[in-house]
């Protein structure tokens, strides 16, 4: 069997970002394995700009962003395989993956998961009606009119107020199409403020919050559907429907973290974010096995991926050249009142620990509190919460502890 | 006195900003994290800008990413977009080359952001 000290899945922004650090740390052995023709992940279709500004200290577009990424790993000598899919991670870190060559099992010291993350389909939504072409994820049609230059339509509905669906409106309007209106079932927009002003306020399209698409009209193509408001069990109130005329639905709706290979390999999940379970090297439950990016949790900016995976890469390359690299004590960190998760999951007693977290729900001028055993270690206000956009806190674990909380108040 | 309520697309942060005003003079700017909220509202007021994102056929017909070289006056987005899909761009174009020189008469550039091909 073939043996090589890394093996990274997904050559997007998480994987490039790990296989540059992870190279930079002193593994040299690195394959990188892509299922796409061309390295960049969902980058390449984000034209639009808004990437970097953490990182880099300007706004790049997508493309942009990702071209720097694939230099390094370039200008590092990186193998990368391109086209090929990988079909299984076991437990003992043989990947085996397919390409125009055929089956290959290949024996990994250490394995990063950096598969990113797909989107919710109209199947999981249960909207009744008929089933019509002319209903895209948002990210479909976006690949559509950026990479394979067509129009998916001219009149359009989008449900979900998601960056990507808000990126969608402004796009479409660009190009041409009408778009009515942004539905949003939750009684606030899960995308970033900006996107609101510059994509919907911009073009004047309304943002219909606690709506919902409740009927999809029409036989071969799409020709309308009705949106009523939500109440707040988000029911459907009768009564309020509206009927558009559109030939489009574009649905927001939603990432799932591309997980199948990590359950395969017999990784524990974290259910709420829908990825594995990690500490704070980002190493899972199996032994030299580690998740970075939308992988593991949905992250609402890439800057914060490419730090992701830099530690993931880091934390990997420090497994394989030290073979007495055990996994050191961990202690759980729970998510407390108003915070719907944290990654990572667990940290270690004594280090400086950096945790990320995502609000259950919207408020004003709260204040995050870090506890280590009911006893408080650091705070940070916020004055706008919103599950939309990510934050951090930083605490020194202490030695003995048993028992991290992160919690909210007002 | 009248306020006006932005919300600053700088950064990702998308600060809330309050805008006091007297007549067509700035009193008052609160609710900015840093100066550049403090531009931009300045900027809104008076002649609001954006950069545009699109993309331009080659020849061949795939789409290339493309960008304007700094922002344009928002009320040309339109115009620009419908002077960079009337371009052709030359088959294997590259990262930083130059699609339009000045983009409906803004001044401003179309550069490709990423290669073709």
């Amino acid at each position: 069997m073939i043996k090589r000290d890394i093996v990274i899945v997904g050559a997007g922004p998480a994987g490039l970002a790990a296989a540059a650090a992870a190279y930079d740390a002193g593994v040299k052995d690195i394959l990188l394995i892509e299922r796409d023709g061309k390295k960049g992940g969902i980058l390449k279709q984000c034209i639009h700009p808004g990437f970097g500004l953490h990182r880099f200290g300007c706004e790049l577009t997508g493309p942009e962003y990702a071209e720097r990424y694939i230099r390094e790993v370039e200008a590092r000598g990186i193998e990368t395989l391109t086209n090929t899919f990988v079909i299984n991670v076991s437990k003992d870190k043989v990947v085996t993956y397919q390409n125009g060559d055929g089956i290959f099992s290949v024996q990994a010291k250490a394995v990063i998961l950096a598969m990113g993350c797909r989107e919710r389909p109209r199947g999981a939504l249960n909207i009744p009606g008929t089933r019509p072409s002319g209903i895209f994820s948002a990210g479909t049609a976006q690949r559509l009119i950026n990479i394979e230059g067509y129009m998916p339509g001219k009149s359009v509905v989008i449900l979900g107020s998601g960056d990507i669906g808000l990126i969608m409106a402004r796009r479409l309007t660009l190009e041409g199409a009408k778009v009515h209106a942004v539905c949003e079932i939750m009684p606030y927009s899960g995308g970033l403020t900006r996107n609101i002003e510059q994509c919907l306020n911009d073009f004047g399209i309304p943002l219909l919050l606690s709506h919902t698409v409740t009927k999809i009209h029409g036989d071969k193509r799409l020709t309308g559907v009705t949106v009523s408001k939500v109440d707040e069990q988000r029911v459907p109130i009768e009564g309020t429907e509206i009927y558009f005329d559109c030939d489009t639905l574009l649905l927001s709706v939603g990432l799932i973290p591309e997980n199948e290979l990590t359950e395969k390999a017999g990784v524990v999940m974290d259910r709420v974010t829908g990825g594995a379970s990690v500490d704070a090297e980002r190493q899972t439950s199996v032994d030299g096995i580690f998740a970075c990016g939308n992988v593991l949790h949905v992250h609402d900016l890439v800057d914060f991926v490419s730090a992701e995976a830099e530690l993931a890469g880091q934390s990997a390359a420090e497994y394989v050249k030290n073979s007495s690299y055990a996994k050191r004590p961990a202690v759980k960190v729970e998510a407390g009142d108003g915070i719907r998760y944290t990654v990572p999951q667990t940290v270690h007693p004594g280090d400086t620990a950096e945790i990320y977290f995502r609000f259950s729900d919207v408020s004003r001028s709260v204040t995050v509190t870090a506890y280590a055993d009911g006893v408080e270690k650091a705070k940070k206000k916020v004055p706008r919460a919103a599950p939309g956009e990510m934050q951090k806190i930083k605490l020194t674990v202490p030695e003995n502890c048993e028992h991290v909380r992160i919690g909210m108040s007002k | 006195m009248t306020e006006r309520k932005y919300t600053c697309i700088i950064c990702p942060q998308g600060c809330e900003i309050t805008v006091t005003l007297d007549g067509k003079d700035i009193v008052k700017v609160e609710g900015n994290t840093c100066k550049r909220g403090e531009a931009y509202v300045t900027e809104e007021l008076t002649a609001p800008k954006r950069t545009l994102t699109t993309t331009v056929m080659t020849l061949s017909g795939r789409p290339v990413p493309v960008r304007t070289v700094g922002t344009v006056p928002k009320e040309k987005l339109f115009d620009c977009m419908k002077e960079i899909n009337a371009v052709k761009a030359k088959d294997g174009v590259r990262h930083g080359d130059v699609i339009i020189e000045d983009v409906a008469g803004t001044g401003v550039s179309v550069v490709a952001t990423a290669d073709d091909v």
